[in-house]
């Protein structure tokens, strides 16, 4: 594995190794000095044609955790919004020495245009693209469910998938990168999707998927769920028809009070409640859902950088290909590689 | 390179549209003789004989849809690039489309067209007319003054734009009854469209780029076969794609509305399945769709329900396919490969022969054409636009060879059988031994149009 573009392709082993990785990770950011020297001398750069504050910051902050030098390129204000085109823009950044580009675009499959073409040859790591996919996203959000179900199990989260674990994800599929990367990521780990949308905002083809799809989130409550991911309602949607008012989204399809309730009622007293940020409070999640027990939108966060520290070091260590070398031991810190 | 000789050429053991091994011989831009009188005929002994054993011989094709790009955008393609392109691929007359800059929709840009045409001389150059000023869809262009000029234009199209609106639709269609034109429509509903990227379907929910859906090509043809039945007219549907329009067009036919379609090769050959890769080199309009329809649109064309192959040749400058999916350009060459393509998907496969190849490649395109000495029989007497080609070749498509100035083909790479061996346009040898020989020259004292 020399990029990670999405989670499509992403082998079984390849995604236990990541989210085992990612739990070494996750131990350092535990110690005093939360630092590794793993890609001391590695350039990493953050490559957005798109805001997101949130993703930068957490790549950024994964990067110097494992102290790689960080570049962080916004397109804005930049050249690019002069005109360069995205390959001039790769080869000036490949020309400055670029190990890694991790690059968040509004256009679906610019990341693989970067991987698939000679413009660059450093790791590229896809952080959001277009309509496409959102793999460590989706990674973040498997780690989390990990946690949460081998706590439930009592089994030992390190080699761990997520056989059985009943997922819903509710909101605008159509639009959603982090939708697609959970779908296939999860169908991987074992886990059983049901999608939940107004079928506006479910594709065409979405048959195809590995998952079941229904537009009844009251139904598919009260069959039964492990987590419940809702997904941000884009502000531009909401006045394209996709659904006649906030107000009749939020009452079919927002996790409101109701729901909330209930989760305890149904005696599911293990559900958890999943959001990729930033919230819409009110829309398609209520506050108190957002901040119930039950919520893991800040441990989300938190794992977000372990996970995102995990996929820079197993692709710039090009350790991928054989799980068995992940460092043992939650001490242990990862050794630099410099085979690539 | 042939030195210019007599204009007396004897094609020898030639299978006539794919039959029996016959004899042609050409003088004066006319086939002269054919058969077992050809090497006897008057001027035989001086003729250039040209061995033609295992080759086919075929009335040169006639491109119903070709993007030249001048003027305006000489940096895709030129007149004199496209046209070279187009005799190599077994052309001797294109349609030239109107989306130039500045938009061909007056009788001055046809006539310069035309005249670019005539200058190169590889093939016909026939100019199409906009149907609306600037392909803005508000206002009909002068389609009488296009038709009446040196161009003699006869199809008009804002190919690239759907012309939507149903009135204006309405009354070109009824306009271009006054002399004998046709509507070639572009069938894209705009709303059901906008911002699309792919083919709407398995694909499309996978890659997140939006979608492409059948309908808005299906319901503006559903639309336009029922307005050419009202108002009595002559509609032409460009690249049809999807199965779905192929049983519009099919029913229409069945109730004798006067329309005709097109397909491109690709769409004969490639399906959405190749946009995983997010090469822009696979993006055009209308997308490449799925495997049924692919299948559909060649039954459709074994049939009759399509007309034409109409290559929608459409080169681009690299720098506008070298970048992210949606921010590239749309369309792909086609000249050079078209006939190779054919053969693979048609011909190789039993859904036709040569003599069929014939009908959809020249002798329908140049009656929707109105092409008056193109597409005509290989008969004595009838002009000398023949190809040979040699269905038995087999070749590796590399398009940093080719002569048009464009490298999006997205047959790069592919193995493809059947090569135009010779291209005789008006008599002359515009394309020996597969590579180009000589523009034919316009003799200067032909009176204006008369080409």
């Amino acid at each position: 594995m020399k990029h990670l573009l999405s989670t499509q392709d992403l082998s079984l082993a390849n995604a236990v190794q990541i989210l085992d990785t990612a739990e070494e990770m996750a131990a350092v950011g535990e110690r005093e000095v939360k630092k590794l020297p793993a890609l001391r001398g590695r350039t990493v750069v953050n490559l957005f044609f798109e805001d997101s504050t949130r993703t930068r910051i957490s790549f950024e902050a994964a990067a110097k955790r494992l102290s790689a030098d960080v570049i962080n390129f916004a397109a804005k204000g930049s050249s690019v919004s002069k005109g360069e085109s995205l390959k001039d823009t790769a080869q000036t950044l490949s020309a400055m020495g670029a190990d890694a580009v991790v690059i968040r675009h509004w256009a679906s499959g610019a990341p693989q245009r970067l991987a698939a073409t000679d413009w660059i040859d450093a790791a590229v790591i896809n952080a959001g693209d277009g309509t496409h996919e959102h793999p460590t996203q989706a990674l973040l959000d498997a780690f989390t469910m990990r946690r949460h179900w081998t706590k439930l199990t009592g089994a030992a989260s390190i080699g761990a998938d997520l056989t059985g674990m009943r997922v819903v994800i509710a909101g605008d599929v159509l639009h959603s990168r982090v939708a697609r990367s959970n779908v296939w990521l999860l169908r991987t780990l074992g886990a059983h999707v049901t999608l939940v949308a107004p079928p506006t905002l479910l594709p065409i083809g979405v048959e195809s998927w590995p998952c079941k799809v229904s537009y009844n989130l009251d139904e598919v409550i009260e069959g039964g769920v492990d987590a419940v991911m809702m997904l941000r309602v884009q502000g531009e949607r909401m006045n394209a028809s996709f659904f006649p008012s906030t107000r009749e989204y939020s009452r079919r399809w927002g996790f409101d009070d109701n729901r909330l309730r209930s989760l305890d009622t149904l005696g599911l007293k293990d559900t958890i409640i999943m959001h990729p940020g930033p919230m819409n409070r009110g829309l398609e999640i209520s506050s108190a859902a957002a901040d119930s027990p039950r919520s893991t939108v800040l441990a989300q966060v938190r794992n977000g950088v372990s996970v995102r520290m995990a996929a820079l070091y197993l692709l710039l260590s090009g350790d991928t290909r054989e799980p068995a070398a992940v460092p043992a031991g939650t001490t242990a810190a990862p050794t630099t590689k410099e085979s690539k | 390179m042939m030195a210019e000789n007599n204009g007396v050429y004897l094609i020898r053991g030639a299978a006539i549209l794919g039959a029996g091994a016959e004899d042609l011989m050409i003088r004066d831009g006319l086939i002269a003789a054919r058969g077992a009188d050809a090497s006897s005929a008057e001027g035989a002994e001086d003729a250039t004989v040209v061995e033609a054993g295992g080759l086919v011989a075929l009335p040169g094709m006639v491109d119903i849809h070709t993007h030249l790009r001048e003027p305006g955008r000489e940096d895709a393609e030129t007149v004199e690039t496209g046209t070279r392109a187009a005799a190599l691929g077994g052309y001797t007359a294109v349609h030239a489309m109107a989306n130039s800059n500045p938009v061909a929709d007056t009788a001055g840009v046809v006539e310069q067209v035309h005249s670019l045409g005539r200058a190169s001389g590889w093939v016909d150059v026939r100019p199409v007319g906009a149907v609306t000023v600037g392909l803005a869809g508000e206002q009909l262009a002068e389609l009488g003054a296009m038709a009446d000029s040196r161009a003699q234009v006869r199809v008009f199209s804002d190919d690239g734009i759907c012309v939507h609106d149903p009135v204006l639709m309405r009354r070109a269609l009824e306009y271009v009854k006054a002399f004998d034109g046709v509507v070639a429509q572009h069938a894209q509903e705009p709303r059901l469209t906008a911002g699309a990227q792919m083919n709407e379907g398995t694909v499309s929910s996978v890659l997140g780029l939006a979608g492409w859906p059948a309908v808005a090509e299906e319901s503006i043809i559903a639309r336009d076969v029922l307005l050419a039945q009202h108002v009595d007219s002559r509609l032409h549907v460009c690249h049809v794609s999807t199965a779905g329009s192929v049983e519009i067009i099919r029913w229409a036919k069945g109730r004798g509305i006067n329309v005709t379609a097109e397909v491109t090769p690709h769409h004969l050959l490639l399906t959405d399945d190749l946009v995983r890769s997010y090469d822009p080199v696979y993006k055009v309009n209308p997308p490449l769709r799925t495997d049924a329809d692919v299948q559909a649109l060649r039954e459709a064309l074994a049939d009759g329900t399509i007309d034409v192959i109409g290559t929608d040749h459409a080169p681009h400058p690299s720098e506008h396919k070298e970048c992210e999916w949606a921010q590239a350009a749309m369309g792909m060459t086609g000249l050079e490969t078209a006939l190779s393509v054919v053969q693979q998907t048609m011909i190789d496969t039993g859904l036709m022969d040569w003599a069929g190849f014939a009908r959809i490649t020249s002798t329908t395109p140049a009656a929707i054409g109105r092409v008056a000495d193109q597409g005509r029989p290989l008969e004595v007497g009838e002009p000398a636009n023949i190809i040979l080609v040699d269905p038995s070749a087999r070749w590796t498509v590399d398009p940093s060879k080719m002569a048009t100035m464009g490298r999006n083909s997205p047959f790069k790479g592919r193995e493809l059988p059947g090569k135009v061996v010779a291209t005789f346009f008006k008599g002359h040898p515009t394309v020996l031994n597969g590579s180009l020989n000589t523009p034919y020259r316009h003799p200067a004292a032909t009176a204006a149009g008369a080409s």
